[in-house]
């Protein structure tokens, strides 16, 4: 029996789903409602940018999976699992988007307010391309969804959670014209619709379409 | 060298350049330039959007009933406010009306954003600005539950053992190394000014506060099916009402209503007795720091919100008043039209977009998102590490809209110096009540404090109209309507070939305005003018500077190395470029440096 046995397990993705291979938590849960037959007490949540939206559900877990695009400094495509102490360690320590700082935020709030869960397992991908506003995922990080829910089910298995293959219900993700292929399928073309990033390293003459 | 702007301040940018890149605790990614003089002075304020908002083009080619949930997705702050913008303008545009019941609620879920937005923005990013949290750990509890009786003697929690924990809790967090949620501040800085018992009470608020908030979002999971990311629909609101049900899924029963309905107490009792008593607290400290009026005095603008009837938008209607005030002309508020063109126009000569002819000016239905990054002759550094930047040309992401040629700011304080000046009896009481309470003229109002404290007035007065549309709406139901949806025209066939429209709201932030143009069932064009771009705005074609802007003009820096000053004017006003951009470095420090030249 596991020494850890979770009553509730919160499964969060999180990131925008409109600016490419940030979107790949979200498309985690979504894919993982798809496949997989999740037990009640295991809950699927599309978390997105949120900050301090995202407290009360931490409150009323056990345990968190977080799937993200982390910028870990490593190849493309990588996929990387840090669990508990690591997890805002590691995600303040390297460069990160906007809605990760919120959540590194959403999980020191917790630790004050003393509600973050027992134990956080964040399964990260190291993305390709973020400056793509209107883009998609790149292949690399697409066709690392599947490894990570995978990920995601040992974990919960470590905890005594046992998932099947189906599907599962839930009201707490993208709405449906957010979904992946209707979201691709109706994306215009770089052509028609300028998708450079603005950042602080401004883009090179190169990308810049006149 | 000294210039003169069309909207009277005197530019002059030879004294010592202070770089704030990025601003931090706002949402989104902004730079700030000033120049100060021998006495630290700022003679010259310079705002830069430095991030890219593709949405418009994003939603070309798409359905329009489906564009809130995109526009849900800018920001990570104000998801359902953009959702409630975007189906009144397809609503507008198609000639849809909504039920009464759906008016009443999508009030309650606007009403809701404002005050959690609110206390969020005034406990957890303003308040760093004013409190100083570590000084708190030198407080004497036994004196801060003495002052917490005086301040506000309803409040509840105010025992000394109460503020004891507190701070025992404080400490350990801070010395656990932790100091996460409060770091990036200058803490021995001379502007902060509270005594460490003051700090205490606002840092134990800080806390009351994180607790409190998250009650308030459930009246979005009840009402739009889930949050975050809730739902909304165009001609009405997607929860059915079924007041008998029990446990149905989605539905509003009577179990739901009374959730509403406590939570509504509970944010009615925190902003009279804790954040109203608060705001007066800590003003108290600061009131000779007048600082940060900026355009507040002169041109503010209010599209104004909360209709007491559905699709009746004319002024007398609105609980959140509409109207302009150009010139510091109290006496004439003047009408404001979305849809004319001659009002309301976006120029781009110092953005980084190009509409083919300088100093042309586009209302939004006709507006163009081009990019065109370019960087000015007088730019200091390299197009990778721009040290300064060149103000004279192009340096924004943000565009600069104006209202008659005029620059504005948006924003509670201009919703309260709109209502102020119409006679808006509930805004006008307010107003004159803490003016009379903290023994000071009405223009301290056109400040940075103004600001503030309009943020928390208006949310005091939102939980009572919130009250107002709750009972209207049980009301209603009472009575036998439990219709939340006119779905007559939802399909496509039933629409004009082509149709255009405009949906307002006021935001947390400010005037909220999408603009869609419908052509053969799709969207042709969409635009946002959204409240950080009118605020943020940087100077337009004639040379006007933006409200950012205009506020940190005159302002005395303490320390020109601690941009304190700058951070608590920018704060003021819940800035907000939404997006998701980079903003750790890759050797984990924050890339916020404040560079003096």
């Amino acid at each position: 029996m596991p020494a850890f046995q979770p009553e509730r397990v919160l499964v969060l993705g999180i990131g925008n789903v409109l600016w490419a291979d940030e979107g790949f938590g979200v498309r985690c849960v979504e894919r993982m409602a798809e496949t997989h037959a999740l037990p009640a007490n295991v809950k699927l949540l599309d978390g997105g940018t949120q900050g301090l939206y995202l407290l009360p559900f931490l409150e009323e877990t056990d345990a968190l999976i977080v799937f993200d695009a982390v910028d870990f400094g490593f190849t493309p495509g990588t996929l990387v699992t840090m669990r508990d102490d690591d997890v805002p360690a590691f995600m303040g320590a390297k460069k990160m988007s906007l809605h990760q700082t919120g959540f590194q935020d959403v999980i020191a709030t917790a630790q004050l307010m003393g509600y973050c869960p027992e134990r956080m397992t964040l399964i990260g991908c190291q993305p390709v391309e973020l400056e793509d506003y209107g883009g998609s995922l790149r292949p690399a990080v697409a066709e690392q969804i599947d490894h990570a829910i995978l990920e995601a089910v040992r974990e919960l298995r470590a905890w005594g959670i046992e998932v099947a293959r189906g599907s599962t219900e839930s009201n707490d993700l993208v709405d449906p014209s957010l979904a992946r292929d209707v979201y691709e399928r109706g994306r215009p073309s770089e052509d028609e619709a300028c998708r450079i990033g603005d950042h602080r390293f401004f883009p090179s003459a190169a990308k810049v379409r006149a | 060298m000294t210039t003169q702007t069309p909207n009277g301040f005197t530019l002059d940018n030879s004294g010592k350049r202070i770089v704030v890149d990025p601003v931090t605790r706002i949402e989104g990614h902004m730079r700030c330039e000033v120049n100060v003089n021998d006495q630290g002075i700022i003679t010259n304020a310079v705002s830069t959007g430095t991030m890219w908002r593709g949405l418009e083009v994003i939603l070309k080619g798409r359905d329009p009933r489906d564009a809130w949930a995109f526009t849900e997705r800018i920001c990570g702050v104000c998801t359902g406010t953009h959702a409630l913008t975007s189906v009144r303008a397809v609503e507008n545009a198609l000639g849809i009306t909504i039920p009464d019941n759906a008016n009443s609620i999508r009030n309650i879920m606007q009403l809701n954003l404002q005050i959690h937005d609110h206390i969020v923005h005034f406990y957890h990013l303003h308040a760093l600005d004013w409190v100083n949290p570590v000084n708190a750990l030198r407080a004497d509890p036994k004196a801060t539950s003495e002052l917490q009786q005086m301040v506000s003697p309803s409040h509840p929690l105010s025992s000394p053992g109460y503020f004891r924990d507190v701070q025992n809790r404080l400490k350990k967090f801070v010395e656990s190394g932790q100091l996460g949620l409060f770091k990036n501040g200058y803490w021995d800085n001379p502007a902060y000014k509270l005594p460490p018992e003051a700090d205490l009470m606002a840092t134990t608020h800080y806390l009351e506060a994180l607790d409190l908030q998250k009650e308030v979002v459930k009246i979005h999971t009840i009402f739009g099916g889930k949050n975050p990311h809730p739902n909304w629909l165009v001609g009405g609101v997607p929860c059915p009402i079924n007041v008998d049900g029990v446990g149905s899924v989605g539905a509003i029963n009577m179990e739901r209503l009374n959730l509403v309905s406590s939570i509504i107490d509970r944010c009615t009792e925190f902003t009279r007795n804790v954040y109203l008593p608060d705001l007066k607290a800590i003003g108290g400290f600061y009131k000779d720091w007048l600082y940060g009026g900026g355009l507040s005095g002169k041109s503010v603008l209010s599209y104004g919100d909360i209709p007491e009837n559905p699709n009746d938008f004319s002024p007398e209607q609105l609980h959140l008043p509409r109207g302009a005030i150009i010139n510091g002309n109290l006496n004439e508020v003047l009408d404001v039209d979305t849809s004319d063109p001659e009002q309301i126009q976006e120029f781009v000569d110092h953005s980084w977009y190009e509409y083919g002819e300088p100093g042309k000016g586009l209302h939004p239905w006709d507006g163009e998102t081009k990019p065109k990054f370019e960087l000015g002759p007088n730019l200091v550094g390299t197009r990778t590490n721009i040290e300064n930047i060149d103000e004279g040309a192009k340096y924004s992401w943000i565009k600069a809209p104006r209202w008659r040629g005029n620059a504005m700011e948006v924003g509670p304080l201009a919703r309260y110096i709109v209502g102020y000046a119409k006679g808006h009896e509930d805004i006008k009481n307010q107003v004159e009540g803490l003016l009379r309470d903290m023994n000071l003229p009405v223009t301290a109002l056109f400040s940075t404090l103004g600001r503030t404290a309009a943020r928390a007035l208006e949310a005091e007065y939102c939980t009572r109209l919130q009250k107002h549309f709750f009972d209207k709406l049980v009301t209603n139901i009472k009575n036998g309507d439990s219709s939340t949806a006119n779905v007559d025209k939802w399909d496509p066939s039933r629409w004009p070939k082509e149709a255009k429209g405009v949906g307002m709201t006021e935001a947390p932030r400010g005037a909220l305005g999408h603009w869609v143009k419908i052509k053969d069932g799709r969207i042709e064009n969409y635009q946002c003018v959204v409240p950080t771009t009118w605020n943020g705005s940087p100077r337009d074609s004639q040379g006007n500077i933006g409200a950012f802007e205009a506020s940190l003009m005159d302002t005395k820096m303490e320390r020109p190395e601690e941009p304190v000053e700058i951070l608590r004017t920018l704060h003021s006003f819940d800035p907000c470029l939404a997006c998701s951009t980079h903003v750790m470095s890759a050797e984990g420090e924050p890339l916020t440096t404040v560079k003096v030249r």
